[in-house]
């Protein structure tokens, strides 16, 4: 479990105009494993992750991926690296199946027709991969599915392409507890394949059932990334809250407020 | 069933749970494939559904009423009737799915059918060059609508009413304030009022049966050997066999003599712009359930935001919805300067456009974006093709077939917007 990370950001800065989102943040993501990202409200999570995604460029620091430094301007850098987003509000087309929402803008086709057979067959591969056997038929518009569901198809998206890390934002922030329970599940089926992953949570409960580790952010510094079996549920509160617990977290919390 | 999802009905598998489908996916059951289909319809998606039931219960009544209605003569003159605006609404379709709306379609089919009469009649160019000239003439009006939408970001609804004013105006100035050309290019006026001879088609109607079968005998096949789910033959059969019972029963009453007068004149066979119709409808089809484009405009009616995350180029989709909507417009313009002899200052004026959107609404075809076919269009087509023929029948006035007519949209409009609702609660 300790392997070297093949994500590795160090010093990363980024303002938007005069407000400085994120200072001198170090974020390491291991193969195999949950890292679970949290902190409060405005804490720089988002931005944290839209910059790894390339949404955001960054304005300084180094961005490593399998031992290399990188430049990551646009999605399509990251998507190249092998780094998928599912985003909070899913992106799915509700009009649209499940094989079809797999695919969207990377369609497979032969000659001008698309090819359906093999985005099926790509498709069912991927949901099984992922032991997913809660949809009844993958031709099922996205409309007609639970909340859940539609978490495992953006979920699924986002393996399909042999994606190496993926990160997603909240994904339980909108489903009920046997839902949650199955997005967990599969969160932590995904590290069990080798993807590393990143989860973006405020649930502490979400938090302790599936990560390794634990990266909390304060004011747009990182205050620590530990093992999630070294600390306990209050430590990580008082992290997110002050950014220092005990030894853990920033040296001086004044400077950080900026 | 939106079309977006099931171009196929069958091809919905039945509830084979993905973690089992590699061998034991095979033909799904009739009964499952049924179940499924009443339960999306039940889940507030209706298809096509309403316009069928519809044209069905109002050709009953018309027939009852008049039997007049059912006479050949009146089947041949309905399908001409309509074929313009359908043409039009098929254009529609596309510029809908994106939840956008072109008001200006209809006068748009008017310039260009100016277009091409001026060319035909005033300059003397040959037909061929002249309906291209017309369809150019649309495809570049598609351009600059599609333009003002998606990258100056003028809502559509007005660009193109702003477009439906300039373009009247625009036919008024062609036609040097209102003088009527008339069209003697025999290939023209032959589009919308001659037949094809019975033995061709009979042939045509082979000929597309047969490939309409070959396609699905060779998808179910690819699908069975790769393992993926099948529709069960007898759907299979159903829908073959329907659409040859349909197109046989169509061909003969249309190749029955009509003319009044049998001395005089000789009329029976398909009206050619049945074939042009149907040409239009299997192209689009393809388009929209076949190919990736298609896919891209509904995704962006459908969730426009997922679209561009997917890296899908929004605005160039918009812009090709509109060139493809005023380009069919052109179409139905040519097919209304073919039926009238001539362009006037009227020519996809007054209530074509309405007709036009009401058919496709009619027909199925969601205002919310994201559903609908083009087949919807022909429906719908019919549908309004047959309340107005069937009303002047009846010796009703046209005031009270507009009434109806609208009565009409405002119920398909209704039946969408309530079953939008049902689908969001789900």
């Amino acid at each position: 479990m300790t392997a070297t990370p093949i994500l590795r950001l160090r010093g990363i800065d980024k303002s938007f105009g005069p407000v400085q989102v994120l200072h001198d943040v170090s974020f390491d993501v291991h193969p195999g494993e949950v890292t679970a990202l949290v902190g409060d409200n405005g804490a720089g999570k988002s931005t944290l992750v839209k910059c790894i995604g390339g949404i955001h460029p960054i304005d300084g620091g180094e961005y490593w991926f399998e031992d290399e430094e990188v430049q990551v301007h646009s999605p399509r850098d990251a998507a190249a690296l092998g780094v998928e987003i599912v985003y909070q509000d899913l992106a799915l087309c509700d009009n649209l199946d499940i094989v079809q929402n797999m695919f969207l803008g990377r369609e497979k086709r032969r000659g001008l027709v698309l090819d359906d057979a093999t985005m099926e067959e790509m498709a069912a591969k991927t949901l099984e991969g992922l032991s997913v056997r809660t949809v009844k038929s993958i031709r099922q518009q996205v409309s007609s599915l639970s909340g859940g569901q539609r978490q495992t198809v953006a979920i699924a998206k986002a393996v399909l392409w042999n994606s190496k890390v993926v990160i997603l934002d909240e994904p339980t922030a909108a489903l009920g507890v046997a839902q949650t329970a199955q997005v967990l599940e599969l969160v932590r089926r995904l590290a069990d394949n080798g993807l590393a992953v990143v989860l973006i949570s405020h649930n502490m409960n979400d938090v302790f059932a599936v990560s390794d580790r634990i990266a909390a952010l304060y004011l747009g510094r990182m205050a620590a990334q530990i093992r999630t079996s070294d600390v306990t549920h209050a430590q990580v509160v008082e992290l997110i809250t002050s950014g220092r617990s005990g030894d853990l977290g920033l040296a001086t919390t004044n400077g950080a407020t900026a | 069933m939106t079309a977006a999802v099931a171009p196929e009905k069958p091809e919905m598998p039945d509830s084979l749970g993905t973690s089992k489908r590699n061998g034991t996916a095979g033909a799904a059951s009739l009964r499952s494939v049924a179940r499924n289909y009443v339960e999306r319809v039940r889940g507030g998606e209706l298809g096509a559904l309403p316009a069928v039931l519809g044209l069905i219960v109002l050709c009953v009544f018309f027939a009852a009423l008049r039997p007049v209605f059912l006479s050949e003569l009146n089947f041949a003159n309905l399908l001409t009737q309509g074929a313009g605006s359908i043409a039009i609404a098929m254009g529609l379709v596309f510029v809908l799915l994106l939840g956008e709306i072109d008001l200006s379609a209809g006068y748009a089919s008017g310039v260009c059918a100016a277009v091409l009469a001026i060319l035909l009649t005033d300059h003397g160019w040959p037909w061929f060059a002249a309906v291209g000239a017309a369809i150019l003439t649309g495809t570049v009006i598609g351009l600059l609508l599609g333009v003002l939408v998606a990258k100056v970001g003028i809502p559509s609804f007005v660009v193109t009413l702003a477009a439906f004013l300039g373009f009247q105006g625009i036919v008024l100035m062609l036609l040097k304030e209102g003088t009527n050309i008339s069209i003697r290019d025999q290939t023209i006026l032959a589009v919308a009022n001659n037949n094809l001879s019975p033995a061709l088609g009979w042939s045509l109607f082979a000929v597309s049966v047969a490939a309409y079968a070959a396609i699905q005998f060779r998808q179910n096949r690819n699908r069975r050997q790769r393992g993926l789910a099948t529709s069960p033959p007898t759907l299979l059969a159903v829908r073959i066999g329907g659409l040859a019972v349909l197109g046989a029963v169509a061909v003969h009453l249309l190749n029955q003599e009509r003319s009044r007068n049998v001395i005089v004149d000789s009329l029976k066979g398909v009206p050619i712009v049945v074939p042009v119709i149907a040409v239009l409808l299997v192209a689009g089809t393809f388009l929209l359930q076949r190919t990736s484009f298609g896919l891209h405009i509904y995704a962006v009616g459908g969730n426009a935001e997922a679209a561009r995350r997917a890296g899908i180029n929004v605005a160039a989709i918009r812009i090709t919805a509109f060139v493809i909507c005023s380009s069919l417009a052109a179409v139905g313009g040519i097919i209304a300067a073919s039926r009238g002899n001539s362009v006037d200052p009227n020519t996809g004026g007054s209530n074509v456009l309405l007709l036009a959107v009401g058919a496709a609404v009619i027909g199925g075809t969601s205002l919310f974006g994201g559903r609908g076919r083009v087949v919807d269009a022909v429906l719908g087509g019919m549908v309004v093709a047959v309340i107005q023929n069937g009303m002047g029948l009846m010796g009703y006035s046209s005031g009270v077939k507009y009434a109806v007519t609208g009565s009409v949209l405002l119920v398909a409009a209704g039946v969408d917007a309530l079953s939008r609702r049902r689908a969001v609660q789900r």
